[in-house]
């Protein structure tokens, strides 16, 4: 399955929706069908292009949040109100439609549950999605390499996997997940209240010498803030992953 | 302005399924050597620009064009002469 999972053409192949999951006020996540799908490695995107009566054809890329082990796809989406395609996604769409989508798409930004090296994950807003992937995929794994995620989000309401994430947590299994608010401050909250910064990044962060895989996914800002942040601690800037989404209007 | 076009800006990763149409095999993993200043970087690293008319790859290091891509009327021109060299791994 993983070596199919980044070979050969890609064709566009529809996928009906079976689920839809409010995650959030403006992110949802979409559960599909998608016969004949070739299988994925957690970090993949697909690319969804969607068609109007006239011809006229828009397409974004999206990650991929359900691990290989589902047997549907599940796609993550934050609604982005100027968007073309983001507002159909999350709002919309209807269980029982079909999405035309190809995939899977990427080889740089994937991590296998073989990898023995401790996994450290930094997410932004709904760059958390291909980091979750990599938690869930990691969750039915039989060996677990450590991992650490420190995930930054607005508000406490803007918490993507919030619940799932607790549990992942709870499994006292190696991973331990770090929450920021960068615009909020809930009564009782005992996770950090600000942006990335150093003292943060090192408090989380493994020591560059336990060589971790780093994954950081988010805002384009954010992804070079956080990158920084750990070339600061020393960090070879190869083994550092990175995707950014930009203003793209989703 | 700066700024929004900072913010703009995307990686590699963006262009996997493009590359995929053009090369047939998965690209984002690919190691791109640039013709300005001989900085090797994998594919999903570099940065990438999809606002501009067609795909414009910058180099992350000296910011150089690699790539150019534009698709339409069912071709692709593709000007890759600010990248030395490309490797990437058979089907």
């Amino acid at each position: 399955m993983a070596r199919t999972a980044v070979l050969g053409r890609l064709s566009w192949q529809l996928g009906e929706v079976e689920e839809l999951v409010q995650e959030t006020p403006r992110v949802a996540s979409l559960y599909l069908n998608v016969p004949d799908w070739p299988g994925h490695l957690a970090g993949q995107h697909v690319d969804v292009r969607l068609t109007a009566e006239d011809g006229y054809q828009a397409e974004r890329s999206y990650s991929i949040a359900s691990p290989p082990e589902d047997r549907w796809l599940a796609l993550t989406v934050e609604r982005l109100d100027d968007g073309e395609v983001s507002p159909y996604l999350v709002g919309e769409l209807k269980v029982g439609d079909k999405l035309e989508l190809r995939g899977p798409i990427g080889g740089y930004f994937v991590w296998r549950a073989g990898d023995e090296r401790p996994l450290l994950l930094i997410g932004g807003g709904s760059g958390v999605v291909p980091l979750m992937a990599m938690l869930r995929h990691r969750a039915k794994a039989t060996h677990k390499a450590p991992a650490r995620l420190l995930y930054s989000s607005r508000m406490f309401a803007d918490v993507i996997y919030r619940e799932e994430l607790d549990r992942l947590a709870s499994a006292a299994d190696g991973l331990a997940v770090f929450h920021t608010l960068t615009r909020d401050k809930p009564a009782g909250w005992s996770g950090y209240t600000r942006r990335l910064d150093q003292r943060m990044v090192e408090e989380v962060a493994w020591p560059k010498q336990q060589m971790p895989a780093v994954f950081i996914c988010g805002p384009t800002s954010f992804v070079e803030a956080a990158a920084s942040l750990l070339v600061a601690m020393a960090y070879d800037p190869a083994t550092i992953k990175t995707e950014r989404f930009g203003a793209t209007g989703g | 302005m700066r700024d929004l076009i900072e913010e703009m800006k995307l990686d590699g990763n963006a262009i996997g399924g493009l590359l995929r149409e053009i090369f047939t095999v998965e690209m984002t993993a690919a190691q791109t050597t640039c013709a300005g200043c001989g900085a090797v970087n994998a594919v999903g690293r570099v940065d990438v620009y999809l606002h501009a008319p067609g795909t414009v790859v910058r180099c992350p290091e000296c910011e150089s064009v690699l790539m150019r891509i534009v698709h339409g009327s069912g071709r692709y021109w593709v000007d890759l002469s600010g990248t030395r060299l490309l490797e990437f791994a058979e089907a």
